[in-house]
């Protein structure tokens, strides 16, 4: 399976990843994209039928602890790295969403 | 005036009292101040806190005379949470970042009476293998500044090579400790997958992000393990395995031992001079009664394209969170608009790779595209640890070079990031099976770079690795080189 990628396809790939990219990015992940998925073919040549996957390494759990209230970060500490923290409402600051 | 080099050494001259913890962080400081502007490995560097942590230290002499790292330097990579001290993951996204917590593995060396000198340069987000993917510039390998140190944890491992701080921290997503270590010749530690709390690492692919030991002795690093190693309740995915005595180890005593080698492995496209000198390391375990073994990993061959593809989904998912709202920069959008100010944050923030890593992982799980990529790769990802597995029914550890090729120069691969991952060959599939594995010196080339010999062990058994590894460097003295500028340090 060759791949190829448009810059309309990079396009809809950003916006997914909220990313605003340069024409000049745009181009040069068109084709660096490309490149390391055709390296990636030889995945999917390897016969995996019936192979489970592995999506994590944990093989023993520490035991469940108990739903119980401990100290938690406060809240001032938690808004003291906002960009707009807006500290006496105690919220974080966002661009107008609705009209 | 010679200085002590490795933890042992620094914690034998406080104990005597032939130096105090002030001295040797003063003397840390002040080779950092001496060094560093030539080879940028801090990000940060904590000289007031360093000091008044060593004269409390010094003050409470009782208190502090048994902690396992008393006044012992050590430098922290800028990917690691310390409450109160800048932490940037080398991303101008994070630059200003001043986290209200520590990472477990920093709160448990500060425990241990280590003494923080600074924050290490690295890759962004521990994005790549040079520590060229910084948002601050490269760092500078020690035995030749025109050269790259390898990375991500580029700055850990020049602040340890060069003698700026006695030990370091670092994470190793890839083969971001051993690749660094190996290319600066020094050891590098990746324990086994939940032996180390990542609690307040910052995440990059969480089923293959590890935090380890950047030293320049075997026993430096079985100490500094038996510190940070342990059942962390803030880290679900830390095991509750009993953590062995690793210096307990280390008995130079291989007799018996089986090194497995992937013999078509390692014989393609290494560089000869490594391939030398692995051959010769394997001679001086075999001098000591080790046998060599020839093994088969029949799907190692695939361990890079399924790390990029597994990895760069992880990445895309856990570096959303960077969005401009609860912390870091925030691009400046007029009119006020929500989804732009997004994604000209993560556009103005995030560098190059950081940005290719995101579309990568993004397309991958992609609807569509999902089960032919992703899912595949993880298949893939289940017959790698099979053959480890198998691997492991007959030998007692895997050795292979660390890398392919030595240190090469800065900015020689920064336009061909494929040509970037293959370097990874023999370091990701330790991630991918979540493998203990460690990078120690076995030689240089004619030109004087390091060259490292990466041995790999079965699951919970860093004591095989760790005794091995250390019976090598009782019959070699790489070690103890020292890049030439940096001479006046005693072992």
């Amino acid at each position: 399976m060759s791949v190829r990628f448009s810059t309309a396809e990079v396009d809809a790939i950003a916006a997914l990843a909220r990313l605003e990219l340069t024409d000049a990015e745009r181009k040069l992940f068109a084709r660096q994209l490309g490149d390391i998925l055709e390296y990636a073919v030889q995945v999917q040549r390897i016969d995996t039928s019936g192979v489970p996957p592995t999506a994590s390494l944990v093989t023993s759990h520490a035991a469940d602890r108990h739903d119980a209230v401990a100290p938690s970060l406060d809240r001032m500490a938690a808004l003291a790295n906002a960009p707009d923290a807006a500290p006496d409402a105690g919220l974080f600051r966002v661009p107008r969403v609705i009209g | 005036m010679s200085h002590p080099r490795t933890i042992h050494a620094v914690r034998g001259a406080i104990r005597s009292g032939e130096q105090s913890a002030v001295d040797v962080c003063e003397h840390a400081l002040g080779r950092i101040a001496a060094h560093d502007p030539a080879l940028h490995a801090f990000n940060t560097v904590t000289s007031e806190r360093a000091l008044d942590r060593a004269r409390a230290i010094d003050r409470d002499k009782a208190r502090w005379k048994d902690a396992p790292l008393s006044g012992v330097p050590v430098a922290i990579k800028d990917v690691l949470c310390t409450r109160g001290v800048r932490t940037t993951a080398s991303s101008r996204i994070l630059d200003t970042f001043v986290p209200p917590f520590d990472a477990t593995s920093v709160r448990r060396l500060e425990e241990a009476g280590a003494v923080i000198v600074g924050k290490t340069n690295c890759d962004e987000f521990a994005m790549g293998s040079s520590t060229e993917n910084s948002a601050f510039g490269p760092t500078r390998n020690p035995w030749a500044t025109d050269r790259i140190p390898g990375g991500s944890s580029g700055g850990s491992a020049v602040a340890v090579a060069a003698g700026l701080s006695t030990f370091a921290l670092g994470s190793d997503t890839g083969g971001s400790i051993r690749q660094p270590a190996a290319l600066c010749g020094i050891v590098g530690l990746k324990p086994t997958y939940g032996r180390v709390s990542r609690y307040g690492l910052l995440a990059f692919g969480s089923s293959l992000d590890h935090v380890g030991p950047l030293t320049h002795t075997v026993a430096d690093a079985a100490l500094v393990l038996s510190v940070i190693a342990g059942v962390d309740p803030a880290d679900a995915t830390s095991s509750p395995e009993p953590v062995a005595a690793y210096g307990a180890a280390l008995t130079g005593d291989v007799r018996g031992a089986r090194i497995g080698v992937p013999a078509r492995l390692v014989d393609e496209g290494v560089d000869p001079e490594i391939s030398k000198a692995f051959r010769a390391a394997l001679e001086v375990l075999g001098a000591r009664g080790a046998s060599i073994v020839d093994i088969a990993l029949p799907n190692a061959g695939a361990a890079i394209p399924v790390y990029y593809l597994v990895a760069t989904a992880e990445a895309s998912s856990n570096l959303a969170r960077y969005d401009g709202v609860r912390y870091g920069f925030r691009a400046k959008v007029e009119p006020q608009d929500l989804l732009t100010m997004y994604t000209r944050t993560r556009a103005e923030g995030f560098g190059p790779e950081v940005k290719r890593r995101i579309m990568l992982g993004t397309y991958v799980l992609r609807a569509g595209y999902y089960d032919a990529y992703y899912l595949k790769a993880q298949q893939v990802r289940t017959l790698i640890r099979r053959d480890y597995e198998q691997a492991f029914e007959r030998v007692d550890a895997v050795a292979m070079p660390t890398t392919p090729t030595p240190a090469f120069k800065i900015g020689e691969r920064v336009e061909d990031p494929l040509q970037m991952y293959l370097g990874d060959v023999f370091t990701v599939s330790a991630n991918l099976a979540g493998l203990p594995a460690i990078s120690i010196p076995c030689g240089f080339t004619a030109g004087g770079l390091p060259i490292g010999l990466q041995l790999t062990g079965p699951m919970f058994d860093e004591a095989s690795i760790l005794r091995v590894a250390d019976a090598h460097e009782r019959d070699t003295d790489w070690w103890k080189r020292t890049p030439r500028e940096f001479e006046d340090l005693r072992i």
